[in-house]
């Protein structure tokens, strides 16, 4: 089956080393359109997170039987079918935000970040392995792209979670600042996404520049540290 | 006295003396602000130049850089005044700290300080609020002595009911809206014969700030602050292109006197688009550079929806300055012949 190390390397791959939005910078075409709020993201998120899942078990499965050759449309293929049951799954089941996330659905066949797990990892490792990093990709880019959507919507609006009531009827959405707050519009038009999004990005490298310095205290009489002098002229 | 004989060398004016000078070259430009608008431009002023300083402070210190000399060198000040002009007098404060804390914290030292930001600060600052608020900074104050100024007060501290009475659409904004309102029967002569708001060059009272901006840039190109070549060119480009408009179809076009003397274009001219850190650092580039922003400012008060184009303009260029100093390198004196000698020796 799965190892616990493995596991535990996919899923800190996933969420936060590997960060689809914050690390590899891919699919940013719905992450400008789409994270105008938390709800928005997060949804478009869950439906990407299905698909990669799928699509990894169902590329690993059949990794062996897919000419090298012509691996890229059969992946894309593969991709398009189950993009497709997504799609429909939502116009059936949540009518009212796939109307408003509209073309990003179907758009989730050319989203890099899919395409990119399925080349770079399902293709090499065995179905539970690439399911399982398909979810965690997932859910990178899920906490990713409702932290955004949810910033955006607050600096933008002043309200959290707008929308929660096409995915969960009687809900409504949050309003954190007072009525009277004029909104920021830039934070809800796309260069608010570019702008935010490098607000997190440089968040995460402040977070491992800390641990990193946590983790090697400077020791200038440590032995395991030679002196720049021990170094000598290869330095 | 020189108690050393020859050569002597100049010393290179410090960023604190050029920053003072074009402070002080803005004054003029206040002046008249305040006599045909009232003091609620140095409110404005006042807020603007309180937050430049105190978000540059904190960017320093969370940088980890000496507070001290930088805020001693005045820049931080020039973005404020230089946005504050670009903004309605009348806004409410904190549409001018948001603007200001953008221009500071994200186009300055986000981007890694003086000396290091792509973009003009003041202008970004002014997009983010003219692209976030457009409606409060489209309302301009009509001429007001200092009578107005309660009122005016008032509706900075963000009381924005009576404000109907002090504004009054800006001679761009009203000659566009005119026009169009005439679905082509109109003519520019018409209007500005119509409407109170308007004067010999431009709109009654800007024209006259207008003036007070050109007298101080023209001191800064005297005292060698700047070249001659943006103002220079970006007067030249925008009185071309709105003086062809002008004889190809003088009824629906304005004049160039007009456009030189309304909206940010004098002010474009002489203290944003000389920029010495976001603008071209070549004499050609400079040239191109001004004319570009000048052109696409025209473009962008007459056939855009916004009712003046110098900030855009300006941003547009700044994002093509890279490309513009590259192909317009002075040549090296004598790397013609070397390039020469290298040639025949490598043969």
């Amino acid at each position: 089956m799965i190892r616990r190390d493995e596991f535990a390397s996919i899923a800190n791959n996933g969420l936060w080393k590997q960060n689809s939005s914050l690390v590899q910078i891919l699919g940013m075409c719905p992450l400008l359109a789409v994270t105008t709020n938390a709800t928005n993201g997060a949804m478009l998120s869950l439906a990407t997170l299905l698909v990669m899942a799928l699509s990894g078990a169902a590329v690993a499965s059949l990794r062996h039987l897919i000419p090298h050759e012509i691996r890229i449309p059969v992946f894309i293929l593969i991709v398009a079918t189950l993009v497709t049951m997504v799609d429909l799954a939502f116009n059936a089941g949540l009518h009212g935000l796939y109307l408003v996330l509209g073309i990003f659905i179907p758009l989730i066949v050319t989203n890099c970040i899919v395409l990119a797990r399925v080349e770079a990892f399902a293709a090499k490792n065995p179905p539970l392995h690439s399911a399982l990093d398909g979810v965690f990709m997932g859910l990178g880019m899920l906490w990713t792209l409702s932290l955004l959507g949810g910033l955006r919507e607050l600096i933008g609006a002043g309200t959290l979670l707008s929308g929660i009531e096409l995915v969960i009827p009687g809900t409504h959405a949050l309003r954190l600042l007072p009525e009277d707050y004029p909104g920021l519009l830039l934070a809800s038009l796309p260069p608010g996404a570019f702008i935010l999004l490098g607000c997190l990005i440089a968040w995460k490298n402040w977070m491992e520049a800390r641990a990193a310095r946590a983790k090697r205290p400077p020791l200038p009489h440590s032995p395991s540290s030679p002196a720049p002098a021990a170094a000598g002229p290869q330095g | 006295m020189i108690d050393q004989p020859a050569p002597y060398l100049l010393k290179p004016a410090s960023v604190t003396r050029v920053m003072a000078q074009v402070l002080l070259a803005l004054v003029p430009g206040i002046a008249a602000y305040v006599w045909w608008f009232g003091p609620a431009i140095l409110v404005q002023l006042a807020i603007a130049s309180a937050t430049a300083l105190a978000a540059e402070a904190a960017m320093l210190g969370l940088r980890g850089k000496p507070v001290g000399p930088a805020l001693a060198d005045l820049s931080a000040l020039v973005t404020a005044w230089l946005l504050a002009l670009t903004l309605p007098p009348i806004v409410p404060w904190w549409l001018t700290v948001v603007a200001v804390l953008f221009a500071i914290v994200v186009a300055k030292h986000l981007y890694g300080g003086l000396g290091q930001n792509p973009f003009n600060p003041a202008m970004v600052g002014f997009a983010v609020v003219i692209v976030s608020y457009p409606a409060l900074v489209s309302q301009w104050p009509g001429i007001s002595g200092p009578d107005a100024f309660a009122a005016q007060l008032d509706a900075i501290l963000g009381h924005r009911a009576g404000l109907d009475a002090l504004t009054g659409a800006t001679p761009l904004d009203h000659l566009k809206t005119a026009l169009k309102l005439a679905e082509g029967n109109g003519s520019v002569a018409a209007v500005l014969a119509d409407a109170g708001i308007y004067g010999p060059l431009g709109g009654r009272g800007w024209e006259w700030v207008g003036l007070g901006y050109l007298a101080g840039g023209l001191f800064l190109v005297a005292r060698r602050i700047m070249t001659w070549h943006v103002p220079a060119a970006y007067l030249g480009a925008m009185a071309v292109l709105a003086g062809a408009l002008w004889l190809f179809d003088g009824a629906s076009f304005a004049s160039p006197l007009f456009h030189l003397f309304s909206g940010g274009t004098l002010l474009g001219a002489f203290f944003i688009a000389t920029d010495p850190v976001s603008g071209s650092t070549t004499p050609r580039g400079k040239l191109l550079f001004a004319a570009g922003a000048a052109t696409l400012a025209y473009l962008i008060r007459v056939f855009g929806g916004y009712p003046d184009g110098v900030a855009f303009g300006v941003l547009l260029m700044n994002l093509c300055v890279p490309l513009i100093d590259m192909y317009t390198q002075p040549p090296i004196f004598g790397a013609k012949a070397m390039a020469e000698l290298g040639r025949k020796e490598g043969r």
